[in-house]
């Protein structure tokens, strides 16, 4: 019992992370109807970035996201331009081949100047732990929890009550009908594709801090995060949040209980489970025509 | 009009004529080699194309059904204790029959999901596919992979050809069965599924069962193909069979070529998987063939998003147009 609950808090901890990394990515399917399979990539490539900055000029890793969050936000603004943008018909699922190869190209970039060797980024609150009401909790886990909550909070702040998020929201319900009342749906979906790629390099740190990772890890990332957005329903940010909890809590309690190895596998059995009985997911809408 | 079918005839049969006698004018292992490969994609893409290209389907986890194949086979030569040789091939059909019953079960739950929840349903399933393998241990070996039986007796340069000729087979097999389904009433259900869904059901179409009909007729090739390939690598392991990449590879081809088109997985095939192995081959150790890999994917998606083949054909049409009324 004990063991179950001290899982049961750790998967509510990282749970926090990858409800981050998550939110970017159903943001990022909301505002333009496509899936971002590079988010695990640019997760990775976000921990390499803070890897490299607190290596050579020996910052703490939280503390590289000042420099690395308008970067990656600079980037995502980018790939949306470049890449997302030109695609007239079909981008649906046009835009899942081309952020998978956004992912590859990402994967070979940093295996080129980082070798595949698993790396870990380091940092005083990594190892050490405090006691509260018998539990042991790593300190980063901690730390990691309340970064997230921070950005996500900002994120729905800017979401709800800011009259960008009401553009962004009104993009979201109607792409048509946001432009007929003026809302420039380009600027909108460049804007949300930057700050989904700004979470991935808030969500890197913290995985870069918690896991050793290599450049192929963001094929078990993406695994995650996309399985987590379907469960949570696609573009509902709410989903997703609760989504990444459920993912975590059961994946850390069925590590105990069962075993570390089937761990992901249990929640994959969740998301089968879920789909056959309620296949648009636990917030999503059911899609009636095609989009 | 006619002459130009004639010139499509004989260069169609040229084609096969020179498929079939390649290891007898190109015997060096090396080219035999990459012909091995790319006629395994040439499959891979067509069968793929079933389901991606006349359904409007995109699974980007086909890869599941090549690794469940070589699982397979591998797993029933080894238990069945059945002689290196010609004998594994025959075990081929019962690989591609569990891949499909596995095409089964997997269409049954993500073919209730359309458009891009069915794209990350796929590509869950082929990650569980891969953790079954991994885990799943005093069946499969787990991490450190399954050995296959290993023919000494086809030493040299004969080597390659047996599994040269299995996979062109299977590539046949692929391709007649993507012709036959073109030209049939189940193909035209197909199509009217990938234009509108709702209306194909409206109108009759059955589209629940056609739907898994054409996932499953598009795996078990796939899971054939897969089951030769790991008796041709003699060993496997879950991330080399369960391969993200090999399921990608196939969809680019198709794309490439041109997604719905019988010649256009064959062209992508052809003119990408010698590109790409001789890229790996470069700059592997690097990782820099993602790279490259990664660009050519781009491209074609940026500049020719409806592939080769219908391309070219809109251009000819136009040309004879412009003829036809100066």
């Amino acid at each position: 019992m004990r063991i179950v609950l001290e899982a049961a808090v750790l998967g509510v901890l990282t749970g926090g992370v990858y409800a981050l990394m998550a939110s970017g990515l159903t943001l990022i399917f909301g505002v333009m109807r496509i899936i971002n399979v590079g988010q695990g990539a640019l997760v990775i490539l976000g921990a390499y970035l803070s890897f490299a900055l607190s290596r050579s000029i020996h910052l703490d890793p939280f503390l590289t996201l000042i420099v690395t969050m308008p970067v990656m936000f600079l980037l995502g603004i980018g790939l949306q331009f470049v890449f997302i943008r030109p695609l007239k018909t079909d981008r649906e699922a046009l835009s899942v081949l081309i952020t998978y190869a956004i992912a590859l190209g990402i994967e070979g970039v940093l295996g080129f100047f980082f070798t595949t060797n698993y790396i870990e980024l380091r940092a005083w609150y990594e190892t050490a732990s405090f006691a509260i009401f018998g539990f042991h909790v790593t300190w980063v886990y901690v730390f990691g929890f309340l970064l997230c909550l921070a950005i996500l909070g900002a994120l729905f702040v800017l979401l709800y009550r800011t009259s960008f998020g009401a553009a962004l929201r009104a993009t979201m319900l109607n792409r048509t009908a946001a432009q007929l009342v003026g809302v420039d749906v380009d600027r909108v979906s460049a804007l949300a594709f930057g700050i989904g790629v700004a979470t991935a390099a808030a969500g890197g740190v913290v995985f870069g801090v918690t896991n050793a990772f290599n450049p192929g890890s963001h094929y078990d990332l993406i695994s995650r995060l996309l399985s987590i957005i379907v469960l949570g329903g696609l573009g509902s940010l709410r989903g997703a949040i609760i989504a990444a909890l459920i993912m975590l809590v059961t994946t850390d309690i069925a590590a105990v209980v069962i075993s570390p190895v089937w761990a992901s596998f249990v929640f994959f059995i969740i998301l089968v489970l879920v789909l056959i009985v309620r296949p648009q997911g636990l917030y999503g809408v059911r899609v009636r025509e095609r989009i | 009009m006619s002459r130009l079918r004639v010139l499509k005839r004989v260069g169609l049969l040229a084609a096969i004529v020179i498929a079939l006698i390649l290891p007898l004018i190109a015997p060096d292992p090396s080219t035999t080699n990459l012909a091995v490969f790319t006629v395994m994609y040439i499959g891979l893409a067509t069968s793929w194309n079933i389901m991606g290209g006349y359904t409007g389907y995109i699974s980007l986890g086909h890869a599941a059904f090549f690794g469940f194949g070589a699982y397979s086979l591998g797993l029933l030569s080894n238990h069945l204790n059945v002689a290196p040789g010609y004998a594994p091939f025959l075990l081929v059909p019962v690989a591609g029959v569990i891949s499909g019953l596995v095409a089964v079960l997997i269409g049954w739950i993500a073919l209730r999901t359309r458009a891009a929840t069915f794209v990350i349903v796929t590509i869950a399933f082929m990650f569980m596919g891969q953790l079954l393998a991994e885990n799943l241990v005093k069946l499969t070996g787990g991490g450190a992979g399954l050995g296959f039986p290993y023919p000494q007796q086809w030493g040299g340069d004969f080597y390659n050809t047996p599994f040269y000729y299995a996979m062109l087979a299977l590539a046949f097999l692929a391709l007649a069965t993507s012709w036959t389904i073109r030209r049939s009433k189940f193909g035209l259900g197909l199509l009217a599924i990938r234009d509108d869904e709702d209306k194909a059901l409206a109108v009759g179409v059955p589209t629940r069962r056609f739907k898994l009909a054409a996932f499953t007729i598009s795996a078990i090739p796939v899971g054939m193909i897969g089951a030769v390939y790991g008796y041709y690598v003699t060993y496997v392991y879950p991330q080399f069979v369960f391969d993200p990449l090999i399921g990608i590879s196939m969809v680019l081809m198709v794309f490439l070529g041109g997604l719905g088109t019988l010649a256009g997985p064959v062209l992508g095939a052809l003119l990408l998987e010698p590109a790409q192995l001789q890229f790996a081959y470069r700059f592997g150790a690097s990782r820099l063939y993602l790279v490259f890999y990664a660009a050519v994917f781009l491209l074609v998606m940026l500049f020719l998003p409806r592939g080769v083949v219908p391309s070219v054909q809109e251009l000819l049409q136009r040309r004879r147009q412009e003829l036809a009324s100066p």
